[in-house]
């Protein structure tokens, strides 16, 4: 329990009237899907693949701008990534993050869900005293979605996953949320951690002068030094291994079908599919 | 003795997880428990006594609403109950919260989106799950106990009731006020749209230009005794239909699916690849749906459709 056993701070030393001080929003750097070819091997190709801000991540962006220009405040950005951070994380701070803060750190690349709630935990910690932390449900490229709930327990304040509405309310935090079943809305306090899901917003697009902008704003670059952390008890602590990644096989027979007329294709569609023995229910 | 552990709010869902930790336990020699959790809980306790070894109930009134941090006090109390070597939870929303809530509580990893289970020589689980939208499969591995895995509804098949009755292990647990209250709750109309077992899905994308447009689709789905699908902008963001299909909606497996203007986006697609016959109708000659279809169309759905349409019905004419 080395790393776990520790909170950022209690509930109540955050107790605060109505403002906002600070939404961190949690953002991470993911392959542009559309753009992963896979190779003879069937592995996906991933090494010229541009980069692009996770989309629910956006979204949760621009929930915190939003807030953030309804009480104040600030927003900052925390991502766990690389080099290459540096040149997406350009898109949030045009999108109205303040500042943005990255750990980028060869020694945590290809962490678990578990440990990498964990990194992020602590650098929230250092962020802190924030209000918010927001988040996408998920990031589309593992779909692990596990990092918000992770960081609730790490640092024992509020989770509400999937809002589609987020408002203050005194001080506190009120969410429109969804599951399958039904949909709540429910008073959380702060600190809170709220994952969005893709219908609370559409993201702006950032003007020409805010993309300027952006490339004044402060980027801050954190490695496991400056965080304090043991890069050998995360390894330690790192409880799933990645052994293979590859495309499922597509067994599909792929014909089309022509001719002359719509009813032309409609006939061989059908005959076709009575031949597949598909449309049983009709026969 | 070990122990594998299956937690799902949603009955069928938990069924069909304690179907497969039958199977796991059987190859571990481990004892299957069955983990119910709420305010009352004996309608689903009685439905899953044929299923498992023993149910573990945890039955307190502050446990009326899915409340995860709650929720987590129970599954934690119950591993250490019982320390199971595996904790199989259903992929639900909820369950997918109070997973990765659990696993974090008990230092633990999870694996989520699993579409395959098994367990290596050294007693570790080894899942395949859906990463980069769903295009791609990875296999990972889970190397310290307890294993937690989350999975969702029709990866595997719910078996036969056994004809051994499990015995009932009742926890109390101490829930202290949570930190999220609920203001409002509206039940969702459950519009069960039977996709999930639907044998037939004809399934509308962006290529349908207005709401009334999909009355075509119920045309043909009626001749055909279909269910009716679509993808998540046509759901989610013009509100034409209840639920769509994709990694984040409904994963059907059908042994029909046809689909009409929809371009085949890995999400979307990743929704449908258990079909066993897939159809596409589509304008763009690029649309990525044509390289996971069995039979595709290139052509306008406002004239395929009137087309299949007119030649189902008199199919069915001379036939009856």
């Amino acid at each position: 329990m080395i790393i776990s056993d520790w909170k950022v701070r209690d509930v109540d030393e955050i107790w605060r009237l109505c403002d906002l001080v600070k939404i961190v929003v949690l953002v991470k750097d993911i392959p542009d899907l559309t753009d992963i070819k896979i190779g003879q091997d069937r592995r996906p190709i991933l090494v010229s693949v541009k980069r692009k801000i996770n989309d629910l991540d956006k979204r949760a962006l621009e929930s915190a701008v939003q807030l953030k220009e309804k009480y104040g405040g600030e927003v900052v950005t925390l991502s766990l990534g690389d080099e290459k951070t540096r040149t997406t994380i350009l898109d949030a701070l045009s999108s109205g993050a303040d500042s943005a803060y990255i750990i980028n750190d060869k020694e945590l690349i290809g962490l678990d869900a578990l440990t990498t709630a964990k990194v992020l935990s602590f650098a929230l910690k250092k962020l802190a005293p924030f209000d918010l932390v927001l988040c996408g449900e998920m990031s589309l490229d593992t779909l692990s979605s596990q990092i918000g709930a992770r960081i609730a327990e790490i640092l024992n304040i509020s989770q509400v996953m999937y809002a589609r509405r987020i408002d203050l309310v005194g001080n506190k935090i009120k969410v429109e949320r969804e599951l399958e079943y039904c949909e709540e809305v429910v008073e959380a306090e702060l600190p809170a951690i709220v994952s969005v899901i893709r219908e609370i917003n559409e993201p702006r697009i950032p003007s020409l002068m805010n993309i300027m902008k952006a490339k004044r704003k402060p980027v801050i670059e954190w490695d496991s030094k400056t965080l304090g952390l043991s890069v050998e008890e995360l390894k330690k602590l790192s409880a799933i291994e990645i052994l293979d990644v590859k495309a499922p096989l597509v067994e599909r027979k792929r014909i089309m079908i022509k001719g002359e007329t719509p009813e032309e294709v409609a006939e061989k569609l059908v005959e076709a599919l009575r031949s597949e023995g598909v449309l049983r229910d009709l026969q | 003795m070990t122990g594998i552990l299956v937690y799902s709010e949603d009955l069928d869902l938990q069924l069909q997880l304690l179907s497969k930790g039958r199977e796991l336990s059987n190859n571990l020699a481990a004892k299957l428990y069955a983990l119910v959790i709420g305010s009352n809980v004996e309608g689903h306790v009685a439905s899953v006594l044929n299923y498992s070894d023993a149910v573990i109930t945890i039955e307190n009134k502050s446990l009326e609403h899915y409340d995860v941090e709650l929720y987590k006090i129970g599954v934690v109390e119950a591993v250490k109950r019982v320390n199971p070597d595996v904790i199989l939870i259903g992929a639900t929303k909820f369950g997918k919260e109070l997973a990765a809530r659990t696993a974090a509580a008990l230092d633990a990893g999870c694996m989520t989106e699993c579409i395959s289970l098994n367990i290596d020589k050294e007693g570790n689980l080894l899942a395949e799950r859906l990463i980069y939208g769903g295009s791609s499969i990875a296999l990972e591995k889970s190397r310290r106990k307890p294993h937690i895995a989350v999975i969702s509804k029709n990866i595997f098949k719910r078996l036969e009731p056994s004809t051994k009755v499990a015995e009932v292990l009742r926890l109390d647990t101490d829930h202290p006020k949570s930190k999220v209250q609920i203001l409002e709750k509206r039940e969702k109309s459950k519009s069960d749209t039977g996709l999930e077992e639907a044998s037939i899905i004809v399934a509308a994308g962006r290529g349908f230009k207005k709401k009334e447009d999909l009355d075509l689709l119920r045309e043909l789905s009626s001749i055909l005794g279909s269910k009716i699908g679509c993808t998540r902008p046509i759901s989610a963001d013009n509100g034409w239909l209840d639920e769509w299909i994709g990694i984040s909606g409904k994963k059907v497996k059908p042994r029909l699916y046809i689909a009409f203007g929809i371009s085949g986006t890995i999400q979307h697609a990743a929704g449908i690849r258990g079909s066993q016959i897939i159809v596409s109708v589509n304008q763009d000659e690029a649309a990525g749906i044509f390289e996971i279809s069995d039979y595709g169309i290139l052509g306008d759905l406002y004239t395929i459709l009137p087309a299949l349409i007119k030649v189902l019905k008199k199919v069915k004419k001379t036939e009856s």
